[in-house]
């Protein structure tokens, strides 16, 4: 019986574990190449600093994920965000309240068409989100050709808020103290982080994604509505693909259809590296944030070590997600036997 | 009286079954952009002779352009339909891979010089080396879909992102030029003749896949492993096989257009080049009536597919819309497609049907 | 509605394309019984419960539940459970991913947030009331099959149900396991619970019910009181014939001379990873041999070893005296063993691609992938068989997943015969097909082995055994335990080889 209990901890925790230790892995390697710079403090914020944007997609993409569904229109609806947040607040002069109001509205816009086309009518995520990305590049396009940085001053300051971090500031190379500080995206990817991590523990809500994501036929019979359930789960990624974007936005402070490219591609392998199962079933916010962080410690490594070309970064995220699919399919099949 | 309407039925039959085929699709989405033409602007079916830039006598007009830009997508429709006949999936890298094939033909035709004078290989040997790396590629997605079993979306993914920037590295980020004339002949004109060679290469390659599928078991193969895995293994295929193929026949497709694409130019655009075309050959393939769960495949629908989401691209150009915006367009095309062609959809359909009849019957009753 | 009843069905059709899986069924369950729902395969038993939850919605038909004066609507599992009807199915509805606590409550709840501690704690009372030992906080999948059903039985004890439905529970149970399970549903009796139970173990049936609903081909047989029906009367119910007016089949067909044959197919040693202990076999030149043994037996893992359909991890394999190697099904193909599969549906038809196309595939592939049949051969080919196998099809390009059980597979088995085998396994082939196909494919194996096929005929109706076989390979618990020899071969003397020669 013990052996079962010790082996059932390993199951579901294993690749969670996995995770944060290639992170601290990465972290320590990164601090041994690269010496004191990874050592600051101010480092480490400032990779959540320009990820604070990711780890939000990156929570929606594993909700979709563990009900073994998957979402790559999250790029595109964060470029559109960005886009149509950019027109409105520089072109018709609008408020930062509003633009945050239209940047969840065209999240959740697309998360409830998404989430109807595969809930209610059988779609496969796969292809709707498909769709759903070349959409949202177009639309961006349609919206303003030219990429321009916003110029409204409300938002300006909003962007330029800096939270210091108390405790953690250090002395520059003339001796004066410089505080640690983040942006206030990333407090609000911290938030988003809690939030769901509690939604997934202890909602109803949050078990019944895992419960579809385990096996949709058994959480039919157990009484679990899989349709809505998987339809709130496309919802929810649209949502935080919604805020994601403008907390993307807000770091580049720009409108322009390139923007955040591979972003859904980052989001899936962070989630993977995390230890969400494509299979569904298994995932964890708190993994997904370490893959989030993983990935890009390695990006900075690789850019810091020389290979600054940009080409580099997308091989190293191709690379990286390979490597975790394998290992994941090969323990899956060996789960199997 | 009894004959009469035997024959009558027989002719809804015939009606019916034409609805029924598959190829009726794409047939009516052709008809419905023909139409659509000839009421807004018939000038569109125009051809005209006329010369080229390099003084070549060359025919001109929407059509032509249709069948030129429509060669790579015709090519890539027929990997596609492999792949998701076989697989249940598609491969959304080979806009990236078409990136890696161009490059790989430019970079042994240019050798380390980014600007020769003249070619260093022969054409046919960077044909052929491109073939590899196109094959290669297919392999490694194949690899990971077959052997690891992963979803072909998501095992594709990892090209999708990565394949550019490979593209790219192979270069080393340069962007090489080939001067020499000939090199232009595959992606534009052959002197003399008026057609351009991309519509050509795309009815070889055409008829090469015809013949393949009438002389060998590819088809019956690849629809046994679509439909039903466990059985075709014990009627002695190897299912993990025939999904590899099929990745690696999609693989050498991708060469091919990746040939025409950087022919065309004789440089190369590492993120532009093939930009979005998974998305037209995807749509191409559904388009074609082929369900893109797999199994069954009509490999004639999906090339006539494949020149009607040219036609409409082409459609959408004449109407000014910015080739970065297209996109969104063909999502909702998408969308509709797959929309209509999902099962429940279908059922609720049916069943609609079925009471209208039922009304109409009661109706005659009463 | 009947007295003291608390569950009427009435008139329930219901079908599916090409089935009509029931037709005008009644069914009656009163308070505080045990009452089983009997049938062969394909009886309608399963049709019947998906009805009765909600999982398919019926054509026709009324269901009255106690307490409430008018038929209730029962569209979703949700309002089945709302009901009252609580269901434990053959195979586990559960979420393997989740804890056993989470499984025993997802789904039933109220309110928005799970409560981890009570849940926990609740789910350990339930688990010790009942015996069973597992864990709150344990995954699932890390219980024996055994004890994930009996969290499925918690489950539905715990809910307070007036219909409990049973739905062959004890098939991955042990004898232990069972008699725990029968306590349970006694004392569930006893508070007044109507349980439908389903099983096709007919001891049990006698151990624990008071009534028997009989089902055959989606009709209604009958409503009997236990002690009305003995076990002889109710297999003859099952069966729609009487035990005594067998046919002899036998009779009329010429026999292979089988004096002095070698042996076409010798194994030794044999062993895969379906976890079936290793095994030695052997068949003549126009010998019927078969497994026998109960559903799990390891009868259909024997053959799929000799076939090469598992992997096979040891042994040595001769064919006609030779020495081959047979480690995936193209071997055994190219060596002349031809192999009709135990699940028609996911192993054996190719479900979109017309009949022809199914009939051709095996020969196709030995063929090789550069020499198909040109489209006029096939058509011909298929057609020969479609006569010669009397298959009702409207034409050779209907798709195969449109024709009814027996017509599919008599395709699947002109797909083996296509391939002209010198030895030929066929796994169930009569399993939920009409009587009368069950008769011709029996004939056809006669036949066949009278032109010196070696045939190798499994099948879970002993009488067919009989009717075909002149040799036995008995197994018990993946084990190959003996052999019955033409002289030998009966009902009595096959039931107690199977139940290990104890005899009642």
């Amino acid at each position: 019986m013990k052996n079962k209990n010790k082996r059932s901890l390993t199951k579901s925790n294993l690749l969670l574990i996995i995770t944060i230790a290639v992170f601290f892995l990465m972290y320590i390697g990164a601090i041994i190449i690269e010496g004191q710079g990874f050592l600051k403090p101010q480092t480490f914020l400032n990779i959540l600093n320009a990820n604070a944007a990711l780890i939000i997609t990156s929570c929606g993409m594993s909700i979709v994920m563990i009900t073994a569904g998957i979402d790559i229109s999250v790029g595109g609806v964060a470029a559109l965000v960005s886009m149509c947040c950019a027109v409105y607040l520089d072109f018709h002069d609008g408020s930062v309240f509003m633009s945050i109001i239209i940047a969840v509205l065209i999240g959740l816009a697309f998360g409830v068409v998404q989430g109807f086309l595969v809930a209610y009518l059988g779609i496969q995520p796969f292809i709707v989100s498909l769709a759903g990305m070349f959409f949202a590049r177009g639309m961006t396009t349609i919206v303003n050709t030219k990429p321009f940085n916003v110029a409204n001053e409300a938002f300006v300051g909003l962007k330029s808020t800096r939270v210091v971090v108390p405790g953690l500031g250090t002395l520059n190379k003339l001796g004066k103290y410089v505080d640690a500080y983040v942006e206030i995206g990333v407090i609000v990817a911290i938030l988003i982080v809690i939030v769901f991590f509690c939604l997934l523990r202890w909602s109803k809500l949050g078990r019944h994604f895992y419960a579809v994501g385990g096996n949709e036929q058994s959480a039919l019979m157990l009484g679990i509505n899989v349709k809505r359930t998987k339809f709130l789960a496309h919802l929810l990624c649209g949502l935080l693909a919604g805020i994601g974007g403008y907390v993307y936005f807000l770091h580049v402070g720009s409108g322009s259809a390139s923007h955040a490219s591979g972003m859904e591609m980052n989001a899936i392998a962070s989630s993977i590296i995390g230890g969400t199962l494509l299979t569904g079933g298994v995932g964890n916010i708190i993994g997904t944030l370490f893959g989030v962080l993983s990935l890009s410690t390695i990006q900075n490594i690789v850019s810091s070590a020389g290979f600054d070309q940009a080409w580099w970064t997308g091989i190293t995220v191709a690379g990286m997600l390979c490597i975790f699919l394998v290992i994941q399919s090969v323990i899956m099949n060996r789960k199997k036997k | 009286m009894g004959k009469t309407i035997a024959k009558k039925s027989d002719h809804v039959n015939a009606l019916k079954s034409l609805i029924g085929n598959q190829i009726f699709i794409p047939i009516a989405a052709l008809l419905l952009l023909v139409i659509f033409h000839l009421i807004m602007d018939p000038s569109f079916f125009a051809i005209k002779m006329g010369t080229n830039s390099a003084g070549n006598a060359v025919l001109s007009g929407y059509l032509i352009t249709i069948l030129d830009s429509g060669s790579e997508l015709a090519i890539l429709a027929i990997g596609m339909t492999l792949v998701t006949a076989a697989s249940g999936g598609q491969d959304i890298s080979v806009g990236a891979t078409i990136a890696i094939a161009g490059s790989v033909i430019l970079r042994v035709l240019c050798g380390t010089n980014s600007r020769p004078d003249s070619l260093q290989a022969p054409i046919i040997v960077a044909f052929l080396v491109a073939c590899v790396a196109g094959m290669l590629c297919g392999a490694f997605n194949g690899i990971l879909v077959a052997k690891f079993k992963i979803q072909p979306m998501v095992a594709t993914l990892i090209l999708f992102t990565a394949g550019r920037s490979i593209a790219a590295w192979i270069n080393n980020n340069e962007l090489p030029v080939i001067s020499d004339k000939t090199f232009t002949y595959f992606g534009e004109y052959i002197p003399g003749i008026p057609i351009p060679t991309p519509f050509f290469i795309a009815m070889a390659c055409v008829l090469v896949i015809a013949l393949v599928l009438k002389f060998t078991n590819l088809r019956l193969y690849i629809q046994s492993v679509g439909i039903n895995e466990g059985a075709s293994k014990l009627n002695g295929l190897n299912p993990a096989f025939v999904k590899f193929l099929s990745f690696v026949i999609l693989g050498l497709c991708v060469a091919v257009a990746g040939l025409i694409k950087v022919s065309r130019i004789s440089t190369i655009n590492y993120s532009v080049i093939a930009k979005d075309i998974e998305m037209d050959a995807i749509l191409a393939v559904a388009l074609g009536g082929n369900a893109l769960g797999g199994g069954k495949f009509n490999m004639t629908a999906s090339i006539l597919g494949a020149y009607v989401i040219q036609c409409l691209t082409t459609t959408l150009y004449k109407f000014n819309v910015q080739s970065d915006a297209l996109p969104a367009y063909k999502a909702v095309v998408v969308i509709a497609l797959v929309v209509f062609s999902a099962p429940m959809v279908k059922e609720k359909a049916a069943e609609l049907g079925k009471k209208i009849k039922k009304n109409k019957k009661a109706g005659e009753v009463a | 509605m009947k007295e003291n009843a608390v569950l009427e069905m009435k008139h329930i059709h219901k079908s599916f394309p090409g089935v009509k899986a029931l037709q005008n069924v009644d069914f009656t369950l009163c308070e505080g019984e045990i009452h089983a729902l009997m049938g062969e395969n394909g009886a309608g038993k399963s049709t019947l419960i998906k009805v009765l939850t909600g999982v398919y919605g019926k054509d026709q038909g009324e269901i009255f539940l106690k307490g409430s004066e008018k038929e209730v609507s029962i569209k979703s599992p949700q309002d089945a459970q709302n009901l009252g009807i609580s269901t434990v199915y053959q195979e586990i509805t559960l979420c393997p991913n989740l804890t056993v606590a989470e499984n025993m409550f997802i789904g039933r709840s109220k309110g928005a947030s799970v409560n981890w501690k009570m849940m926990n704690r609740k789910t350990e009372e339930i688990l010790q009331s009942l015996d069973i030992p597992a864990k709150a906080t344990q995954l699932l999948s890390s219980c024996s099959i055994a004890i994930q059903q009996m969290v499925a039985i918690a489950r539905a004890v715990d809910e307070d149900c007036k219909v409990l439905i049973l739905d062959e529970p004890t098939s991955s149970l042990d004898d232990q396991e069972v008699q725990k399970l029968f306590v349970l549903m006694k004392e569930l009796r006893s508070k007044g619970v109507g349980i439908i139970f389903v099983t096709h173990f007919l001891e049990q049936v006698y151990e624990v019910c008071d009534k028997i609903t009989v089902l055959r081909d989606g009709k209604l047989v009958g409503e009997y009181e236990i002690k009305d029906l003995p076990r002889v009367k109710l297999v003859a119910k099952m069966l729609g014939k009487d035990l005594d007016e067998k046919e002899d089949i036998r009779s009329g067909q010429p026999t292979f001379d089988a004096q002095g044959a070698a042996p076409v197919f010798e194994a030794e040693g044999l062993k895969s990873n379906a976890g079936i202990q290793p095994f030695n076999f052997y068949i003549n030149k126009g010998e019927v041999n078969g497994f026998t043994g109960l559903l799990g037996s390891g009868r259909s893992e024997s053959v799929r070893a000799i076939f090469g359909a598992d992997h096979v991890l040891g042994g040595k394999v001769k064919m006609d005296g030779k020495e081959v190697k047979i480690s995936k099904p193209l071997d055994a193909m190219k060596n002349g063993i031809a192999y009709l599969p135990e699940d028609r549906k996911a192993d054996g038809i190719i479900g979109d691609l017309s009949v022809r196309e199914n009939i051709i595939l095996t020969s196709q592939v030995l063929k090789g992938f550069f020499h198909p049949y040109s489209k006029a051969e096939s058509v011909k080919i298929a057609e020969e068989y479609i006569d010669l196998l009397d298959i009702k099809t409207a034409s050779t390009e209907t798709p195969i997943g449109s024709l009814s059980g027996g017509n599919q597979q008599k395709v699947i088995l002109a797909r083996c015969l296509l391939a002209h085998p010198e030895y030929l396994i066929l796994d169930e082939p009569t399993r939920g097909i009409d009587i009368g196909t069950k008769m011709d494919i029996q004939k056809l194996v006669l036949k066949l082995a009278s032109e010196g096929m070696s045939v190798t005929f499994i099948s879970s109706e002993t009488d067919e055994m009989l009717n075909t076989c002149s040799r036995l390979i008995v197994m018990r618990d993946r084990k190959v335990v003996g052999e019955l020899h033409e002289s030998e071969l009966s009902q009595g003397s096959i039931m107690n080889a199977i139940a290990g020669g104890e005899t009642e």
